[in-house]
């Protein structure tokens, strides 16, 4: 926790990445959302179009946190081979790459959130009206899709950390020790 | 604890490092045993296995064959968190890039290994604050390693070794990323700190200024014990400091 504090520009930057694709996925899966909400999700070429733009936002939004992410952690291999060095368990290094990656992903994610959803108002709001584009904005759907961004980016930041972290502190300290980034 | 107790025994411990299609033998049969109180230095030319043994000796690295028996246990038997045990709170480890965390202050480097160690808080930061004043930067350490000078990150990382009060230091090349009279500053320090906490000592380095300290120098050649000798027997054999001087001036860098 208090490594995030320290390196708040790295961290700003590695949690842009899942910032902008939550925001990005929140975007383009508000159309099904909210349709879904309205029980007027019918099939068709539309429906299609939708899920395409949802399974690529998807698809962009796991590439780029898991690739933020793994640089973050790889980054700090030799961080980990001294922290192995100076006696630290694997289990407690994995663990607290766990908590700063899960405490980024949900500060970003929230904020993509914001973000994504604050652009689906002003698109709404300008191509459908106040009345038919926001007002039908029900707290379900804004619940909906926060709980869907959260989660999302929650468990792709987290299974992205875990790889590396888990690889670094199983490695032998020496090993680690002599990575060069 | 008698005075000719050994902390360190090595058995025929070997380690080969596969090159692409070549199997590099870096440790050959390494039969090395250390007394408690000791200050050892590994000596040897690039390349002849200094660091491998260093890892070896330290729990670093495992070694292919042969073992390393520390306080009379066998390394090899020992699962990950007892090695992690072994590593917190029995030896302490000093390096040539000195490996502090960056983003963190002197006092904070210091207390990692108190924070592993499950002490208190407060008994860390007030153990801290006292190694530090023992190496003699008390009064720098809220400072960034960034903001220190080599000497002194070198000073901060001893300070860290000491933490948990192991009763071995494992220094890999402690002095070669830092000027000469920076590395006499360091090599007093460990001098006496040998001296003064009873701690044994274990330096691979190629830093002659080390051997006038040492109580016994093992030399390696090709991953092989070359021979071992005392102090006392050493003066005659170094005639080459001034070659020693220029080949320090010509090779270091930083």
């Amino acid at each position: 926790m208090n490594s995030l504090k320290i390196r708040f520009w790295r961290s700003m930057i590695t949690g842009a990445g899942i910032f902008l694709g939550i925001a990005f996925l929140c975007f383009s899966g508000s159309p099904i959302l909210i349709s879904l909400f309205q029980h007027t999700l019918v099939p068709g070429p539309d429906l299609n179009r939708q899920l395409w733009l949802v399974v690529m936002a998807l698809l962009v939004c796991t590439v780029g946190i898991m690739n933020s992410m793994l640089m973050s952690v790889s980054e700090r291999f030799r961080e980990i081979g001294t922290m192995k060095c100076l006696g630290a368990l694997n289990s407690l290094i994995v663990r607290l790459f766990l908590i700063e990656a899960l405490f980024m992903g949900f500060v970003s994610s929230f904020g993509g959130w914001v973000l994504g959803f604050f652009a689906v108002f002003v698109v709404r709001w300008i191509t459908l009206g106040w009345a038919g584009g926001v007002t039908s904005l029900t707290p379900g759907i804004i619940a909906g899709s926060l709980l869907l961004s959260v989660l999302i980016g929650g468990a792709l930041t987290l299974i992205a950390a875990l790889l590396p972290a888990q690889r670094a502190a199983q490695m032998p300290p020496a090993a680690a020790l002599r990575t060069e980034v | 604890m008698s005075a000719t107790e050994y902390i360190v025994r090595t058995k025929d411990v070997v380690k080969v490092f596969t090159l692409g299609e070549e199997k590099l033998r870096a440790l050959d049969g390494v039969n090395v045993d250390i007394r408690r109180g000791e200050y050892i230095s590994i000596m040897g030319p690039s390349g002849s296995g200094k660091s491998t043994l260093f890892n070896a000796i330290g729990g670093l690295d495992k070694p292919d064959s042969g073992s390393v028996f520390i306080n009379d246990v066998d390394m090899a038997q020992l699962d990950a968190g007892e090695l992690a045990y072994l590593r917190c709170h029995t030896i302490g480890y000093i390096f040539q890039t000195f490996n502090l965390i960056t983003v963190m202050t002197a006092l904070e480097n210091v207390t990692l290994p108190t924070i592993f160690a499950g002490t208190p808080t407060d008994d860390g930061i007030a153990r801290g604050m006292e190694l530090l004043d023992i190496v003699g930067l008390g009064h720098r350490y809220h400072h960034k390693p960034s903001q220190l000078s080599g000497g002194q990150q070198q000073r901060v990382a001893i300070a860290r070794s000491l933490a948990n009060n192991p009763s071995i230091i494992l220094a890999d090349e402690p002095t070669g990323n830092l000027d000469s009279k920076t590395g006499e500053e360091i090599i007093a320090l460990l001098r006496r700190l040998n001296k003064e906490q009873g701690v044994t000592i274990i330096t691979a380095t190629h830093d002659y200024k080390m051997v006038d300290v040492s109580d016994r120098v093992i030399w390696i050649r090709d991953g092989k014990v070359e021979k071992i000798e005392n102090r006392a027997d050493i003066q005659l054999s170094i005639g080459g400091m001034a070659g020693e001087a220029e080949h320090l001036a010509g090779g270091e860098t930083g």
